[in-house]
């Protein structure tokens, strides 16, 4: 069997393909967005003296780390209108890997948290610092160089789970190549040239997130 | 048994060994001392082939061992000339390298089963022989790390003697154990050397062990021999200035 | 309708579905492993010619999306003349995926196991292949199983996206009921927690399980 590329077509569709790529960076920076945010607030739960607190977050984590996105997606997007909410796809779509991907940040900084030596916990309570200067200024700095290299790897991993939107009408890559296909009953042009893109995207990404990491391993002295 | 001729070792600009002259007689006894960083180590790396020589000739048993002939002339070597060449040759790390997945036992049997193909039972046998004169019989079934520092090392010897090597070489055998252990392993090498007619080089940081079981001791500096004698001679009466400040600075640390 | 009421309509459909996962999910596994252990060993080999093609398999693998190569191979393959049932190309394209990520693994536990333990082996005169296999192998696998543990997790969260190209998974028969029925909560609900015990209650205590069995292989109780 010949290989039957069509360079026209597949020069006529790109256009288009690398219009959704800007959504699916779209959906993949608001993601991550949410994900950085409520990922840092999930960690510090964590690290409460409240246990009952302590135990629900954790638990939490565990469940939306070992179930998969796509189910978390149609689950968001499918059970508010039961109950009278309606979201757009966009808005579920970004919820759902928002919070998916919070999970796995959460355990990213509590990690670079946890990897914050014993002496600087005790220097801050000789020190008598009050809780928010303890974490803004001693904590975290130091927590997050370690955590940086999973930060990036997830900011990747995010981007590669777009597509996954797809499932709920996100006009991201995924999906327009789908409806280039249906449109033209031809899947060959659109899908490797979406699986290219990914490629061209993430293959540079994973490198100048290692690049960035050995930059601020020398910057902070380590 | 094993001659150096013109041998040079370099780390890309950094010369490690240079144009090292070294012989060792068929059981003889030989010692390496000096500081850290003259090379001393290296001389014993390069012998069991776990880092290539960057210059110059070495015999064992009157065969090449980084080379082999090829219509006449040598050739650097294949991997299966080395390893022909390495099953005449035993080596003790300072840190012993035992596997950890295998018991005292099978650390034994494994060179003599895998690479010299002998039956089990006769791999059996002759390691539990091996073990028993290292006095670790009784621990044959414990697995590296239930053992002591002193423990483990006495199996390393046992495993490399279980492949029956013409020639043994001994890495700061007792440099990564508590003192009050060293005893036990310096006793199994005076054993070794009392009772079997062994070809041996040693590097050690114990200097009185050196002086007691050596039949040469050479003091390298630079990455060559500085000086070379009896134990007696180069222990007494040293000529060179380096092996002087050496041994002095030595003795004080101890 | 009730959860109770719910279950009891249903009941059948998610266990044929969860059964297919449970399927879909061993058969992927045994693809991703025996991907992960010739690609990682490939990109360990000196030989040029072997360790190129292994980094090109890994990063197109790692570089672009699960779902991607799952309709590539489903909808592009066949254009090349080979036409996949849909669910061997679910499994496959889910082994193939997380095989590249285990590969990763697996080259990284060999070089971890210490230079000594290299060296040993080699002073013993062991040949390069017995040495991997009776040496680094085993220690490297007692590196490496905490991770394969959280790469497993993340194989059977793959294999939900086999749903989508109608292999009747447990991620399928909830698409199909809610459908139907409109009742998400309860279908999206169930499978939720079906997938959480089966990573939690399933996958890490049987990894949890082997790492003590190689552990005590390595002498550490």
């Amino acid at each position: 069997m010949k290989l039957d590329w069509h360079w026209d077509f597949a020069f006529e569709v790109l256009p288009r393909l690398l219009w959704a790529t800007v959504n699916t960076l779209t959906a993949a920076g608001a993601g991550y967005a949410i994900a950085l945010v409520l990922g840092l607030i999930l960690a510090l739960a964590q690290r409460t003296n409240w246990r009952a607190l302590t135990v629900i977050v954790r638990e939490c984590v565990e469940f939306i780390r070992s179930t998969p996105l796509v189910l978390q997606v149609f689950f968001v997007f499918y059970v508010g209108p039961q109950f009278g909410i309606n979201l757009s796809p966009w808005t579920s779509g970004l919820a759902a890997i928002g919070i998916h991907y919070s999970a796995y940040l959460s355990e990213v900084y509590r990690s670079g948290i946890d990897a914050v030596p014993r002496g600087q916990w005790e220097a801050c309570r000789a020190l008598n610092l009050p809780l928010r200067k303890k974490y803004l200024r001693i904590i975290l700095p130091q927590a997050l160089v370690p955590a940086v290299p999973g930060m990036g790897n997830y900011l990747v991993g995010i981007f590669k789970d777009t597509p996954i939107l797809s499932v709920i009408g996100v006009a991201e890559l995924m999906q327009m190549a789908n409806t280039i296909g249906s449109e033209n009953y031809r899947f060959l042009e659109p899908f490797t040239l979406v699986a290219l893109i990914f490629l061209f995207i993430s293959l540079p990404a994973a490198g100048l997130v290692k690049l960035f990491e050995r930059r601020l391993r020398l910057a902070m002295g380590l | 048994m094993v001659r150096f001729l013109n041998v040079n070792k370099d780390y890309g600009k950094l010369s490690v060994i240079h144009q090292l002259d070294f012989d060792v007689a068929e059981g003889e006894m030989v010692t390496i001392i000096g500081p850290s960083g003259s090379g001393k180590t290296t001389v014993l790396r390069i012998l069991m082939t776990l880092e290539p020589i960057s210059g110059g000739v070495i015999y064992v048993n009157g065969k090449p061992l980084t080379h082999m002939a090829k219509a006449g002339v040598l050739v650097p070597a294949d991997e299966r000339h080395f390893r022909q060449m390495r099953s005449s040759i035993g080596m003790c790390f300072q840190h012993f390298n035992l596997f950890p997945h295998m018991t005292a036992l099978q650390n034994c049997m494994e060179g003599p089963v895998q690479v010299l193909g002998l039956a089990k039972k006769e791999a059996r046998e002759r390691s539990e022989e091996l073990l028993t004169m290292v006095g670790m019989i009784d621990k044959k079934d414990q697995h590296p790390s239930r053992l002591s520092g002193g423990q483990q090392q006495r199996v390393a010897i046992a495993r490399a003697l279980a492949m029956r090597p013409k020639v043994m070489l001994f890495d700061e055998v007792t440099s990564a154990l508590d003192p009050e252990v060293i005893g036990e392993v310096t006793n199994v090498i005076r054993k070794l050397v009392a009772e079997h007619n062994l070809t041996m080089l040693m590097v050690t940081h114990q200097m009185g062990f050196a002086r007691d079981i050596s039949d040469r001791v050479c003091f390298f500096y630079g990455g060559k021999i500085e000086e070379e004698g009896s134990p007696h001679d180069l222990f007494e009466n040293p000529q060179r200035d380096r092996t002087r400040q050496f041994l002095s600075a030595v003795k004080e640390a101890y | 309708m009730s959860i109770w009421e719910f279950l009891r309509t249903y009941g059948p459909a998610l266990a044929s579905g969860t059964l297919t996962t449970c399927t879909e999910f061993v058969l992927a596994t045994a693809i991703a492993i025996i991907v992960a252990v010739v690609m990682g060993l490939a990109k360990l080999s000196s030989n040029w010619l072997i360790r190129a093609p292994a980094i090109v398999y890994i990063e197109i693998f790692r570089g672009t999306s699960l779902l991607v190569q799952l309709y590539w191979i489903f909808f592009v393959l066949p254009l090349f003349g080979i036409t996949l049932p849909k669910s061997i190309a679910g499994f496959l394209s889910v082994g193939l995926n997380c095989g590249a990520y285990g590969a990763e693994l697996v080259r990284g536990a060999i070089q971890s196991v210490p230079r000594g333990q290299w060296e040993a082996a080699t002073a013993i005169s062991l040949s390069p292949a017995v040495r991997m296999r009776r040496i680094i192998l085993p220690q490297a696998l007692s590196i490496m199983l905490p991770p394969w543990g959280n790469l497993l997790i993340e194989l059977l969260k793959g294999t939900a996206l086999v749903a989508l190209i109608s292999v009747s998974d447990l991620m399928f028969e909830v698409k199909q009921i809610n459908a139907m029925t409109y009742l998400s909560a309860q279908a999206f609900g169930t499978a939720l927690v079906i997938y959480y015990l089966l990573a939690r209650f399933l996958i890490t205590p049987f990894m949890r399980w082997l790492e003590r069995v190689v552990a005590r292989g390595l002498g550490r109780v």
